[in-house]
């Protein structure tokens, strides 16, 4: 089978192969297994060193659930999962544990994620607590630090997640994940639950941390403007599948798989003039469930041009150009 | 305020205050806000969270907790009634009936042991006095009307039978169901994946070409309400900040405000730019009524006087309204100033 992977300039830091992540679905007193989702169902793609990887997808497509299993949260039911050439998927509990802090997240919702009964302080530290053994004054030192370094007042350490507001307190969450100088951060819709003059502010921040700190991200999002902006390369999920991954301006103007053309086109704009002269594919239907995955492609019963054969066979990925790649049988 | 021919106007708010009274002191909500919303139009109200939007809405039509909440001035006239002032019996005849609402959350907003049957006729048993057969074949009509299959069939389902996007068209017909002349929709696409939010959008279109009612659409996306709205209405710290037509908003946006979120937005089309624009710091607490402009602490173009009197809304163009002491476009002081 072919790989969706971008040709390696570089040893890439992450390469996943045919993961797939199955839930039981049990039902009645005995707990019986009366079926199986399947949330991530297949997924080969590789991240190179400081690349920045945007996933889009709508919600049930698997992304989150890919996220945790890439970070070993939860044991692949198959498939590989390399990390500077380890396997994490076979990896036994200890050694995992050596590697986690090379592997941290930020997680969606900054109201959630933080204990409201931690000062901000202890919050950020309880990696370091963990894995670390630093003195007092390397801790309380490492933690203003790292306040530093997101833009908060080092004075905030003893103070608690609600009084700060949701953008601050996400810049909370990047610090906390930044405590053990990680190489590979999955960004989990980091900026969907704030404001949008917050957004632009935690995004400029991610990229800054970037650039001076020489990480990796796997940026998930649904919001396809601002994976636009800080992706260089896009991976497209449907129903536990990357149905497209490619470069990213290549992505949002030559793009070949119907769902990518159609989540596209659904992205408003903020221009009313040219939204009304834009050809819009509205996509009819919902995400069919992942306990119950049509036959064949996976998309086919949305799909606006879908054809016999789409029922019959799952379309093989094919590198459409460098490093672009779809799976679609009306690619030729 | 350009005098209205008042025949034109469905809803005429004026100067509405809503305050909460918090253990931390009051609240100012919402600090004087007036619009009209003239027949068959469209009017987007954006703004972020906590500027006031869905106070606003929520105290025209009295569906605020109060206490704590408390509507300290104002008047809203619709159908010859001023909402504000007007009774318990009158406020539920009009509630659901003449004016339909659209909440953010399908899940939350509909009662899960109920059909959605039953949910769909209870405004018509209620507001007009029509059989139960009667209502159901309605409700039938409804359902069809915002693109469900069988709708007939589907009247029996409860509410979790039906997707996230499905949900909310069942709010939608819910809204639609006593022909409505004002239809207030709050975020109602929100909580919807892109691909739902644009069958709904569509749906939206259709339905407004169909019964031609007036709608005022809220929320935080200013790129949704720009292939929407007819007017754009912006909120800021509970005052109205810029009102315009949409073209106009967008095109020529005339406060640092709106002109600032705009850009703060990524791009879909040309280069990619190198850094986000994003507007330093956050939103005022509200404890205190501001007496300077309530962005000023944010605001690139900010100067003495904004320190000192918060602007207020006035026509600098045709159909465009504003409220800053600063004129972006001329790069000098507004005469007002």
């Amino acid at each position: 089978m072919s790989m969706m992977n971008i040709s390696l300039s570089a040893d890439p830091l992450l390469t996943i192969k045919n993961v797939k992540q199955y839930f039981p679905v049990t039902a009645g007193f005995l707990r019986r297994q009366i079926g199986t989702v399947k949330a991530v169902n297949g997924v080969d793609f590789n991240i190179l060193p400081q690349e920045n990887l945007g996933l889009v997808g709508e919600s049930g497509c698997g992304k989150t659930t890919l996220a945790r299993t890439i970070l070993r949260l939860y044991k692949p039911t198959e498939g590989e999962i390399l990390f500077k050439n380890v396997d994490l998927a076979t990896l036994n509990s200890s050694a995992l544990r050596a590697l986690r802090p090379k592997m941290q997240m930020i997680f969606q919702d900054p109201q959630d994620s933080l204990n409201p009964r931690m000062t901000v302080g202890s919050i950020i530290a309880e990696p370091i607590d963990e894995h670390r053994n630093l003195g007092r004054e390397e801790r309380s030192d490492r933690v203003e630090e790292l306040l530093e370094a997101v833009g908060l007042d080092p004075r905030y350490t003893n103070r608690y997640p609600h009084e700060f507001s949701g953008g601050q307190r996400q810049r909370i969450g990047i610090a906390r994940a930044l405590s053990l100088n990680p190489e590979f951060i999955i960004c989990d819709e980091p900026i969907a639950a704030l404001d949008v003059s917050i957004q632009a502010q935690v995004v400029n921040l991610l990229e800054d941390l970037q650039e001076k700190l020489g990480l990796t991200y796997l940026f998930i999002s649904h919001d396809l403007r601002m994976i636009r902006h800080i992706s260089k390369r896009v991976a497209v999920m449907y129903l536990g599948k990357i149905v497209e991954i490619g470069p990213a301006r290549e992505l949002y103007t030559r793009a070949q798989h119907p769902y990518t053309k159609a989540l596209l086109s659904a992205v408003p704009l903020h221009d009313p003039g040219h939204e009304a002269k834009r050809e819009r594919a509205v996509l009819s239907g919902d995400v069919p469930s992942p306990a119950n995955p049509p036959t064949g492609c996976p998309f086919r019963m949305r799909c606006p041009v879908v054809e016999t054969r789409c029922a019959i066979s799952m379309p093989e990925p094919r590198e459409v150009s460098p490093n672009h790649w779809a799976s679609c049988h009306l690619i030729e | 305020m350009l005098p209205n021919l008042t025949s034109n106007v469905v809803l005429s708010v004026n100067n509405v205050i809503t305050r909460f009274q918090t253990s931390e002191g009051t609240i100012h909500a919402v600090n004087g806000v007036s619009f009209d919303v003239r027949k068959g139009e469209l009017l987007g109200v954006v703004g972020e969270s906590g500027c006031g939007k869905t106070v606003t809405m929520m105290s025209l039509v009295k569906l605020l907790p109060m206490p704590p909440g408390e509507i300290v001035e104002g008047s809203a006239f619709f159908e010859g009634h001023d909402l504000i002032q007007a009774n318990v019996s009158t406020l539920q005849k009009i509630r659901g009936g003449s004016i339909g609402f659209i909440f953010q959350d399908p899940m939350t907003s509909l009662n899960p042991v109920l059909t959605v049957g039953y949910q769909l006729t209870e405004a018509l048993r209620l507001h007009k006095s029509v059989s139960k057969t009667m209502a159901r074949k309605r409700a039938a009509e409804l359902l069809d009307l915002v693109g469900i299959p069988m709708a007939k069939e589907r009247l029996n389902d409860y509410p979790h039978q039906f997707s996230g996007g499905m949900r909310q068209r069942v709010m939608i017909a819910i809204a639609l169901s006593c022909d409505p002349k004002l239809l207030i929709a709050d975020e109602p696409t929100t909580a919807l994946d892109v691909t739902i939010q644009a069958q709904i959008l569509d749906l939206i279109k259709t339905v407004r070409q169909e019964l031609g009612m007036a709608i005022i659409w809220v929320t935080h996306d200013l790129s949704v309400v720009a292939n929407l709205a007819d007017r754009v209405m912006v909120m800021y710290s509970g005052f109205v900040v810029e009102r315009a037509d949409v073209q106009k908003l967008y095109s020529a946006p005339k406060h640092p405000y709106t002109s600032a979120l705009l850009r703060s937005l990524p791009e879909m089309k040309g280069e990619r730019a190198r850094r986000l624009e994003s507007i330093e710091g956050q939103p005022p607490d509200q404890l205190q009524f501001p007496n300077s402009c309530p962005f000023a602490p944010r605001c690139a173009y900010a100067f003495e006087p904004c320190n000192t009197k918060n602007p207020l809304l006035e026509f600098v163009s045709e159909g465009h309204e504003v409220a800053c002491w600063w004129d972006m476009e001329k790069n000098v002081p507004r005469k007002t100033a």
